[in-house]
């Protein structure tokens, strides 16, 4: 948490991220700082590599070039038979993924375990927690997200927008200094957008840092302290959301938002 | 049951010896299933080459063949072994150890393809949470992928133990006191060639009855949870 109110600690950096795929390069170089409480709104159309920018940052994909920081701690790497970056140390990997909670389109809940034990795992296994301990804290975030009754539930016998709920429950477990929510709501019906969306306004409320991919223009606009238009695998604008959406210096941005706003 | 000319304990002994070769074919057939499975995926092309040539060898030859190619192989091969030693002596794997071999590898080489299918079959996003959340290949396997390819795998694997518990009567022919040879015993000394037989089927049926009711057992379990499937 921020101790020097003036200058909050940039939590994560990134330098300069390239991704191909073959011969397509999706990520063309993008650099981006997030402060302690940012909340970073991340738009494009699809293509844009918006998503792809975000699975590289804790190495669901390798990117080609580009470095990492986590609170100023730089993720060492190597390049694998394919030319891609792969992270060094195991052991710093796993840190790296327990500071970067991520939130699927898919929610990704497994599907065999209750709504408690989705919760529980990841805590126990990677974080050494004990049982009890897991368990209390799993029930007090299961309170925030108001789903508290269903924790004996099968993430089957949810509605979507509930197992979205879970599966940010779930990132929140392992305590992470960063969220990163990949179209958090693109896979739900419409009339389920709002509870998600609610959850992830407590949160920025609260001061947590997150990077949110998203197509909800009007969230991005109220809720986000930054925001990104990516194109074709750069940052094309960056700025404060107000800005960006009233007065969109790029012609696709403007396009982009036509397109978006109902 | 009914008495049987007094062949009715021998054959019931033989049912015994079935449901023991049965198991530990089981048991063994799934480890290799498993690691039939995992080396056909795994990174390094020789190991998949194996994977591949041993699935294929299985599938290509009768089971009778298999159980004695391993009966009298092994002999052979663990012979040859030891002579360098100064070890000369004739060697005989048991019936029970070369029959249990034999239905294993036959069951392994099936089971692999029904594994790895099954695995194929978790959606990739399954294991990105669990890497996303810091846990390691090992537990992600056990605790993610397994249980998940597991129930997707349960049918595959029930037929091919329906089919392995049929196949227990082909190691009849190197020895081994299961049903189908205490069968041919009673048929020797009585000459009811149709009694013993039509005993020794009822046996096999029973068997699969109950193999059949713990199949549906492990389905029903496994599908805790799952969509269109009643929490139980």
């Amino acid at each position: 948490m921020p101790s020097d109110t003036t200058a909050p600690e940039t939590v994560l950096a990134v330098e300069d991220m390239h991704k191909r795929f073959g011969d397509i390069e999706v990520l063309r170089g993008i650099s981006l700082e997030a402060r302690t409480g940012d909340v970073v709104a991340i738009l494009g159309s699809s293509g844009s590599g918006k998503s792809t920018f975000l699975r590289c940052l804790n190495f669901l994909e390798t990117p080609s070039a580009g470095r990492i920081h986590v609170h100023g701690e730089e993720i060492r790497t190597r390049r694998d038979a394919a030319g891609m970056l792969r992270p060094a140390s195991h052991g710093q990997l796993v840190r790296l993924r327990t500071r970067l909670g991520m939130v699927f389109q898919q929610f990704n809940l497994w599907p065999h375990m209750t709504v408690l034990n989705n919760l529980i795992e990841a805590p126990r296994r990677v974080r050494g927690l004990g049982r009890a301990e897991a368990i209390e804290k799993a029930e007090a975030l299961l309170e925030k997200v108001g789903l508290a009754e269903r924790r004996d539930y099968y993430p089957a016998h949810l509605s979507g927008g509930q197992q979205q709920r879970v599966a940010i429950a779930r990132a929140l477990a392992m305590d992470p200094d960063v969220i990163l929510f990949d179209e958090p709501t693109s896979a739900l019906d419409p009339e389920l957008v709002g509870e998600v969306l609610a959850v992830i306004e407590a949160l920025a409320e609260e001061g947590r840092t997150m990077l949110i991919v998203t197509h909800e223009i009007g969230f991005a606009r109220d809720v986000s302290t930054r925001a990104l238009f990516l194109h074709d695998g750069r940052v094309e604008e960056d700025g404060a959301p107000r800005d960006l959406f009233s007065n969109p210096a790029s012609e696709r941005l403007r396009k982009f938002l036509s397109r978006h706003l109902h | 049951m009914p008495d049987l000319h007094g062949f009715a304990d021998q054959l019931l002994l033989g049912l015994w010896m079935t449901v023991r070769l049965a198991l530990s074919a089981l048991g063994i057939g799934l480890v290799l299933g498993l690691a039939g499975a995992a080396a056909m995926s795994a990174p390094l092309a020789p190991i998949r080459w194996i994977a591949h040539a041993y699935t294929t060898i299985i599938r290509g030859i009768p089971e009778l063949l298999v159980v004695l190619l391993i009966y009298f192989g092994a002999s052979v091969a663990l012979m040859a072994m030891l002579r360098p030693f100064g070890y000369t002596d004739y060697i005989e794997l048991s019936p029970f150890v070369a029959g249990s071999v034999a239905l294993a590898l036959t069951f392994g080489g099936y089971a692999s393809e029904v594994f790895r299918g099954a695995f194929q079959a978790v959606p990739p996003g399954q294991s990105e949470a669990a890497r996303a959340l810091g846990m390691g290949r090992v537990a992600i396997f056990f605790r993610i992928v397994l249980p998940q390819g597991w129930r997707i795998a349960l049918p595959g694997l029930g037929n091919l133990f329906l089919v392995l518990m049929k196949d227990t009567a082909l190691v009849s022919v190197i020895g081994l006191e299961e049903i189908m040879r205490k069968a041919q015993f009673a048929v020797g000394a009585t000459k009811e060639p149709f009694t013993f037989y039509l005993a020794a089927a009822v046996l096999y049926l029973g068997l699969t009855i109950v193999s059949m009711a713990a199949l549906a057992w492990l389905e029903r379990r496994a599908n805790r949870g799952m969509p269109g499937v009643k929490a139980s």
